[in-house]
């Protein structure tokens, strides 16, 4: 099992056991007092208990430690995510309204798809072309953002063969929700195959990526004619985003 | 037998004084006037903001289109928290309940600064405006979410300076505000009320109003280098232009973070007050409970960046900021073991405003320890920004918050109007309220580990069960939330008249007439114990001369009501 996804888990089922615990355990004496101290239950209500000294340190120093021992669950997964293996390959991820665009090792590119060999640690180095965008893959548990103008850094390790949702998680605009992509984790062979092929490079600029499917063919269609529309008003490039602020501002002052 | 009838006895409500009418009204410095007109503002946006909830949990209710384009749904959602946030649950409990009750509660005519209570609800008004007049002009409503983050929100086509310069005037009212109410806390208690016998109300309105002075100067100042940044170019944030992203989103969450206390905090204290009622005794921990205010607002000034964890921050802050996340727990754990606590051998009674407190606590708890599985930074790297961060502050601030503005709404009325509501129906809403809370938010918990984002327009199919479900629960509780507000309206029109002290309250509101006279008290009150005691008195309500010297409390009491 992948070493991240098997330790985000664990964090996550000890958290969430030890919260129900105590949320059955708070909402049950809740409950229990509201009818066994009702007013008929019990008509005079004992002025004399104001507080208990003992029952203030337990409810301090047992909440400290369990949230402690959960600080440390979070920690040691998170050691694991940021400890890049050295020998991993290096895939560079640009995110830019709305796609995903990668550069493989040998300077090979594609969109929207991302071809990995099983078995092996994947580093990414996440850039952003715009705007901020996160590279978010659910199924092995690790998102990082793409910031303009910084490379940020993550990686994770493919298990198994097959394919993974990619999503982008932080909001980029009109169609940040289908800033969608796809991990496909294939044979090393079958990847080597792949990557070596030179023919079938796509222009690294294409928008038209009709290979993924989101399920509904309206979507797809919504998704095109939206996308020309608003590259020409969001710029892709740097240059172009300075123009667009000048404009905004000569807009206003016009009025 | 201090009874509190007054020989002045016209309401705040009947009062007629230089101006009549409407006028008296908008002009008026009484706090409890200004306390209703945020009431009604309040009220207006938080229906206008629900609705937009209700039209995103619409568009959610298939993939592809139901009932907008992206487009549109990119500004409900980011209206939706704008108002939500900046409209309704910052101001709801300090500006409605604070200004009307914190006062009353403390002993004094009025707040330290009438007439700048008056002008911070005009710079509510104002704020509030120009938010509904960015719908309609220029480019159209701002589509960057509430968060504005930078470089979108500088480079978006849409009408966000305006949005930006409505949250900022907003922002000033709540500094306003909270340097009132911390004056008014210093300087106008009544005689023998030390700091220890204050009403936890008024400590969670003390924590609330530092953070409200300290902390909103800095989203003041990060707003309007959005709009330099917008208009001129100047390049602090915009990396286009040599600056910084990440340095937006810390300045943003130096302000939001502090400011999710600031929302909390006086729901808590609302809590502190109608527990203590219900159970017919004092309540337990008092120290602990006021100490415990302090403290979460202190710790919560140092947690920000856990908002941040995925931004590219250095590992070490992320380490730091997880850890110290994490001791905010702790405060807020104590606060609800006493509450609970507070219940034991009292002689409970059974009634709408404590039925409320109830769901609060369990929704709250729920809110709480979902948060630390964000507090954690590997739990924390997988569900931040997916439904499940969602879901957490929707428990934290619609459960939290919003569950105790209604509480609070059915504990105060009687006083604020001097009318009773019908009690089985309030409690019939409130159970339609909270399961339909938890039929609209729960799913979300699942679709977040589950991986689905947040401000998606569209989704993956496998996420539509749960968004059909969570649709029907937005059903569920709009209904409730109507018919509560139903029954309160038809009490306020046809309910019965409320004595001067409908719940058996040991604090100084309910030694007042309902409604409560123009300067609260023809007698300045002494204070001669707790604020919870239930088997003496612990107020004077007509001392004398000889009453304020034979308790201690020589302390002048300085409160021209200015009228």
């Amino acid at each position: 099992m992948n070493p991240i996804v098997e330790l985000v888990d664990n964090s996550f089922i000890f958290i969430i056991a030890i919260s129900v615990i105590l949320l059955v355990g708070v909402t049950a004496v809740m409950i229990y007092f509201v009818f066994r101290y009702s007013e008929k239950n019990n008509p005079k209500p004992d002025q004399s208990i104001t507080g208990s000294t003992t029952l203030e340190i337990l409810w301090t120093v047992i909440p400290l430690i369990l949230v402690l021992a959960m600080f440390f669950y979070g920690y040691e997964g998170f050691k694991e995510m940021r400890n890049i293996p050295p020998n991993a390959m290096v895939v560079k991820v640009t995110g830019k309204m709305w796609f995903w665009h990668f550069e493989y090792d040998n300077k090979k590119v594609s969109d929207t798809l991302l071809y990995l060999p099983q078995g092996k640690d994947v580093r990414f180095e996440l850039m952003s072309a715009d705007v901020n965008h996160s590279f978010y893959v659910p199924a092995f548990r690790v998102k990082e953002d793409c910031i303009p103008g910084r490379t940020n850094h993550m990686w994770f390790h493919t298990t198994n063969v097959g394919t993974y949702d990619i999503e982008c998680a932080e909001y980029c605009g009109l169609n940040h929700s289908y800033m969608l992509g796809k991990v496909i984790v294939v044979p090393e062979k079958e990847y080597l195959e792949w990557v070596n092929k030179v023919d079938s490079v796509k222009t690294p600029d294409s928008l038209k990526t009709d290979s993924l499917k989101t399920g509904t063919v309206k979507t797809d269609s919504l998704k095109t004619t939206q996308l020309k529309q608003d590259t020409t008003k969001s710029p892709g490039s740097k240059k172009d985003s300075i123009k667009v602020v000048q404009k905004d501002s000569v807009k206003r002052k016009e009025k | 037998m201090a009874n509190g009838t007054l020989a002045k006895d016209v309401s705040y409500l009947e009062y007629e004084g230089k101006h009549k009418g409407l006028a008296g009204w908008l002009l008026s410095v009484d706090h409890k006037r200004i306390g209703l007109m945020y009431l009604m503002g309040i009220m207006i946006f938080f229906f206008v903001a629900m609705t937009l909830g209700v039209l995103m949990r619409l568009e959610m209710l298939s993939p592809g289109e139901t009932i907008m384009k992206p487009a549109t749904y990119n500004s409900v959602f980011t209206l939706h928290g704008v108002i939500m946030v900046f409209l309704f649950i910052i101001p709801a409990i300090p500006a409605v309940f604070g200004n009307f009750m914190l006062p009353i509660q403390i002993g004094a005519k009025d707040v330290a600064f009438p007439r700048l209570n008056l002008f911070s609800w005009y710079l509510y008004m104002i704020g509030a405006i120009l938010a509904i007049v960015s719908l309609f002009t220029g480019g159209g409503a701002a589509d960057t979410g509430w968060t504005f983050y930078v470089p979108y929100s500088i480079r978006s086509a849409q009408n966000v300076s305006m949005t930006t310069l409505a949250a900022f005037v907003l922002g000033f009212s709540s500094i306003v505000t909270g340097l009132n109410f911390v004056v008014t806390i210093h300087r106008l208690r009544a005689p023998g009320m030390t700091w220890f016998r204050m009403p936890l109300f008024v400590w969670g309105l003390y924590a609330t109003s530092w953070i409200q002075v300290l902390a909103t100067p800095v989203i003041g100042i990060t707003l309007a280098l959005i709009m330099l940044e917008r208009f001129m170019g100047i390049g602090v944030f915009d990396p286009a232009l040599g600056g910084d992203p990440i340095l937006y989103q810390h300045l943003f969450w130096i302000y939001s973070h502090p400011a999710v206390y600031i929302m909390i905090l006086p729901a808590m204290g609302v809590v502190s007050e109608i527990l203590p009622t219900f159970a017919r005794k004092d309540i337990f921990g008092y120290k602990q409970i006021a100490i415990s205010s302090l403290g979460i607002a202190l710790i919560g000034y140092l947690v920000w960046g856990h908002h941040m964890f995925v931004s590219g921050m250095s590992d070490t802050s992320r380490i730091v900021f997880s850890l110290l996340t994490f001791l905010v727990a702790i405060p807020t754990g104590v606060k609800i073991f006493n509450w609970v606590a507070t219940l034991y051998k009292g002689s409970i009674k059974f009634s709408a405003p404590l039925y409320y407190v109830l769901g609060f606590i369990f929704i709250f708890s729920i809110g709480g320890l979902t948060g630390l599985v964000l507090g954690a930074l590997a739990t924390d790297i997988h569900v931040t920004d997916t439904y499940f961060v969602v879901a957490h502050f929707h428990y934290v601030m619609f459960g939290g918050m919003g569950i105790m503005f209604f509480a609070t709404m059915h504990y105060w009325f009687p006083k604020l109007f001097g009318k009773m509501y019908n009690e089985k129906i309030a409690i019939i809403a409130c159970t339609v309220i909270i399961v339909g809370f938890n039929v609209l938010y729960f799913p979300f918990f699942i679709m977040g580990y589950m991986g689905m984002p947040r401000r998606y327009y569209d989704y993956l199919p496998q996420f539509q069960g749960w968004h059909i479900l969570s649709t029907i629960g937005s059903w569920i509780l709009v209904s409730g939330i109507v018919f509560m507000f139903g029954n309160l309206l038809y009490a306020l029109l046809k309910g019965p008249k409320a004595p001067m002290n409908p719940w058996g309250g040991t604090t100084l509101e309910w030694k007042v007439p309902s409604p409560p006279p123009l300067e609260n008290f023809d007698e300045i009150p002494v204070v001669t114990g707790g604020p919870y005691v239930h088997d003496k008195q612990t107020y004077i309500m007509h001392p004398g001369k000889e009453g304020i010297k034979a308790n201690g409390g020589t302390k002048t009491v300085n409160q021209e009501a200015a009228l």
